[in-house]
C-alpha cells in the first residue's frame, strides 16, 4: 500500500519480467491475482476446461449412450475426423457458413454505416430514431426470428400479402423454405438470401453504435480545412472521413465475422437449418442431439474453429500488411 | 434561377441531405415495423389476421387479448404457463446480473489499477472468450453435465452465463474505473481501507452509472440466450425460460400465431423497457473504448 502502487496503468512496464521485484510489487501482483481468482476460477472451469476437453473427444470415438460408463480418456481415433470430411453435405455446409457470414458481415457494416453517416449531425428527433436503430439488435433472438417468420409467411404474411396485392407477384414466395427461387430472372437461393437479410437487420446496430461513436470522436479541424479548401461531401467522406473509420471498420470486420461464422440461434430458428441454409453450427448442434455422435460433433466443432482461425489470419494478415506498408 | 450556382458541390449536397433523410426513414420503418407487427397481431383475432393478412391497423373494435389469456394461464388450466417461464427467466437473469458484477467487480479494479505480471495475457484471455463460439463450448458442456447429472440445473446455467458477460463486463468496468481519479483512491488508502475497502467506498459509490450499465447489459444477455437453454434444459418443462418456453411453443401442434405473437410481446416487452430506461448508459458504456479511440 504505497503511492507506488497507484501509479496510472498505462505505465506498464510489468512485461519486461523478471526483473529484481521488491516486496512492495510482490504485494501487489499477490492482492492483483487475488482479486482476479473468481473470475478466472469461473472461466477456466466453464470455458478452458471445456474447450481443452473438446479437443479430446474430437479424437475419440464417443456417443450419447456411454456416457454414463466412459472414462476421460477412451481409445485414440482419427475416425471422427475422417468421417467429418467425408461425410456428405460437411463441404456444402462449410460453403454454406462462407456465403452466410460474407453476406451478413458486409450488410450489416454496410446499413450501420450507412445510418451513422445519416445520423451524425443532430436534428429533431434525433434520440428516438437512434434508440430504434438499436431494436433488431436487443430484442431477444427468438422473438427476432418469430417475427420475420410470421411476417414472411405464405399464408398469411404481411409481405406476400402486400406483394401479391400491390407489386404483382404471381404467387406467395415461401421465403423461408424454398432452395431456390428467381429474383429479376436471376436464380437465387431464397432461404439463404432471407437469412442473410436477416443477419444485416439484426447485426447492424453493432456496427452503427460503434461507428457512430467513432465519428463523433473525429476532431472537425480536418474536414473544416478541407470545406474551406472547397473539396464537396463525397470527397470529404472519401478522403477526410472513410480513412479515419477504417480501423474502426476493420476491428468489426473481424469481430463479426468471428460470431457470424459460428451463429447458431438465428439460422436454427428460423429455417431450422433446411433449404439450403445449414451452417456448421446447425449441423454440430444435429449431430450432438439427434445423432447423440458426441465425438463427430467434437471433431465439427473443432474443423469448424480452425477455419474460423484460418480466415482470420489471412485477414489480419492482409489488413496488417496493407497498413504498415 | 441562375444554373451557374448549381456546381458539383451544390448538387451533392442537395442529393445527399434528401438521401440522408430517406436512410433514416427507411432504416426507422424496417427497424420498428417488425416489433409493431409483433404488437398487432398478439391483439388481433386469428381469424381476422387470416382474412385480411395484409391489413396493418387495428380498430377499437377488433382488438382483443385472448392470446395473452392463453398465453399466461397456468398449463393446468389449459394455457401455456407464461407467468412461470417469467418467473424461471428473471430468476435466473437477476443471478447471473448478481454473480458477473461480484466477480467482475474486483477483477477489472485489479486489472485496471495494479500491476503484476500476466496482467496482457489475461486481456487476451478474456478477448478471446469473448471471441470463442458458444456452439464449440456447448458439446463438451453439455457431455460433462449429462455425467454429472447436473444438465438441467439452473445453476450451472448461470455460471455458463456468468463466464460468457465476464468478458464484456470486465471490459465496461475497467474503461469506467480508469476514470476515477486515483487521488480518491490514495485518500481511502491513507484513512487505513485495504484493497476491498477503496473498491467498496470509492470506486463503486462513484461508477454507478458504470454499474447500472453493466447490469443492464448482462440481464439483456442472460434474458435472450437460447443455446444454452436449450441444450440445458428441454427435458425439464418446469425449468423452462421464456425464449426456451416459446420456442417449444412453436414446434408443437397448432398454435395459432397470435398466441406466439403474444408470447414474442412477453418476451420482449421487458428488454425494451429496461433498454429505453437506460439507454444513454448502455451505449456509453459499451462504445467508451471506440471514443478514445
Amino acid at each position: 500500500m504505497s503511492r507506488a502502487t497507484l501509479e496510472p496503468p498505462e505505465v506498464d512496464d510489468t512485461s519486461e519480467r523478471p526483473a529484481p521485484r521488491s516486496p512492495l510489487q510482490r504485494g501487489e501482483a499477490k492482492t492483483g491475482w487475488g482479486l482476479l481468482t473468481p473470475t478466472l476460477l469461473i472461466v477456466l472451469v466453464v470455458v478452458v476446461a471445456p474447450i481443452l476437453w473438446t479437443i479430446i473427444l474430437a479424437f475419440q470415438r464417443v456417443r450419447v449412450i456411454d456416457l454414463r460408463r466412459r472414462g476421460l480418456f477412451g481409445q485414440w481415433t482419427l475416425q471422427n475426423l475422417e468421417r467429418v470430411f467425408g461425410s456428405p453435405g460437411f463441404w456444402d455446409t462449410l460453403w454454406t457458413t462462407v456465403v452466410y457470414t460474407v453476406g451478413g458481415v458486409a450488410l450489416s457494416i454496410g446499413l450501420g454505416l450507412a445510418a451513422a453517416l445519416a445520423v451524425r449531425r443532430p436534428f429533431r428527433g434525433r434520440t428516438f430514431v437512434r434508440a430504434s436503430f438499436l431494436l433488431p439488435y436487443i430484442a431477444p433472438v427468438v422473438g427476432a426470428t418469430f417475427v420475420w417468420q410470421t411476417m414472411l409467411n405464405p399464408e398469411y404474411g404481411v409481405l406476400n400479402a402486400w406483394g401479391t396485392r400491390f407489386l404483382g407477384w404471381d404467387r406467395p414466395v415461401d421465403f423461408l423454405n424454398e432452395v431456390s427461387g428467381s429474383l429479376l430472372g436471376i436464380p437465387v437461393p431464397t432461404a439463404l438470401l432471407t437469412v442473410i437479410l436477416f443477419e444485416g437487420w439484426r447485426y447492424f446496430p453493432f456496427a452503427f453504435l460503434f461507428l457512430l461513436a467513432r465519428m463523433q470522436a473525429l476532431p472537425g479541424d480536418l474536414e473544416e480545412s478541407a470545406l474551406v479548401d472547397g473539396a464537396t461531401p463525397t470527397q470529404r467522406f472519401r478522403h477526410i472521413i472513410l480513412p479515419q473509420l477504417l480501423p474502426t471498420i476493420a476491428v468489426l470486420t473481424v469481430l463479426r465475422f468471428v460470431l457470424t461464422f459460428t451463429k447458431f440461434d438465428d439460422v436454427y430458428l428460423l429455417t431450422g437449418g433446411g433449404s439450403g441454409t445449414e451452417v456448421v453450427s446447425v449441423r454440430v448442434y444435429d449431430f450432438l442431439t439427434s445423432r447423440g455422435d458426441i465425438g463427430a460433433a467434437s471433431a465439427e466443432a473443432l474443423v469448424l474453429a480452425v477455419a474460423l482461425a484460418i480466415f482470420v489470419g489471412v485477414y489480419l494478415r492482409l489488413v496488417g500488411g496493407g497498413r504498415s506498408s | 434561377m441562375n444554373t451557374a450556382t448549381w456546381d458539383r458541390d451544390r448538387i451533392e449536397k442537395v442529393v445527399l441531405n434528401v438521401l440522408r433523410w430517406v436512410t433514416i426513414a427507411v432504416l426507422t420503418v424496417i427497424s420498428l415495423f417488425p416489433f409493431y407487427y409483433m404488437i398487432l397481431l398478439s391483439i388481433r383475432l386469428i381469424q381476422d389476421v387470416q382474412l385480411s393478412p395484409g391489413s396493418i391497423v387495428v380498430t377499437p373494435g377488433e382488438i382483443a387479448f385472448g392470446a395473452y389469456q392463453e398465453v399466461l394461464k397456468s398449463v393446468e388450466n389449459g394455457g401455456q404457463g407464461f407467468v412461470r417461464l417469467i418467473g424461471v427467466s428473471a430468476a435466473v437473469a437477476v443471478a447471473t446480473v448478481v454473480v458477473t458484477l461480484a466477480v467482475s467487480i474486483p477483477g477489472a479494479y485489479a486489472v485496471t489499477r495494479l500491476r503484476f505480471y500476466g496482467r496482457r495475457q489475461v486481456d487476451s484471455l478474456f478477448l478471446a472468450i469473448y471471441l470463442f463460439p458458444a456452439i464449440v463450448l456447448a458439446i463438451p458442456l453439455y457431455v460433462v453435465l449429462s455425467r454429472l447429472g447436473l444438465r438441467g440445473s439452473l445453476v450451472a446455467l448461470v455460471l455458463v452465463y456468468v463466464a460468457q458477460t465476464v468478458p464484456v463486463t470486465l471490459y465496461m468496468l475497467r474503461g469506467y474505473f480508469e476514470t476515477i481519479p486515483v487521488s480518491l483512491e490514495e485518500a481511502a488508502q491513507l484513512d487505513g481501507n485495504g484493497r476491498l475497502g477503496v473498491i467498496w467506498r470509492v470506486s463503486l459509490p462513484l461508477s454507478r452509472p458504470a454499474l447500472a450499465a453493466t447490469a443492464l447489459y448482462v440481464f439483456m444477455i442472460a434474458w435472450n440466450e437460447y443455446l444454452f437453454a436449450l441444450l440445458f434444459l428441454v427435458e425439464r418443462r418446469d425449468r423452462w425460460t421464456v425464449s426456451l418456453g416459446l420456442s417449444q411453443l412453436a414446434g408443437t401442434i397448432e398454435i395459432p400465431t397470435t398466441v406466439l405473437m403474444a408470447g414474442s410481446v412477453l418476451l420482449t416487452a421487458p428488454i425494451v423497457a429496461l433498454f429505453f430506461a437506460g439507454e444513454r448508459l448502455l451505449v456509453e458504456g459499451l462504445t467508451g473504448g471506440a471514443e478514445k479511440g
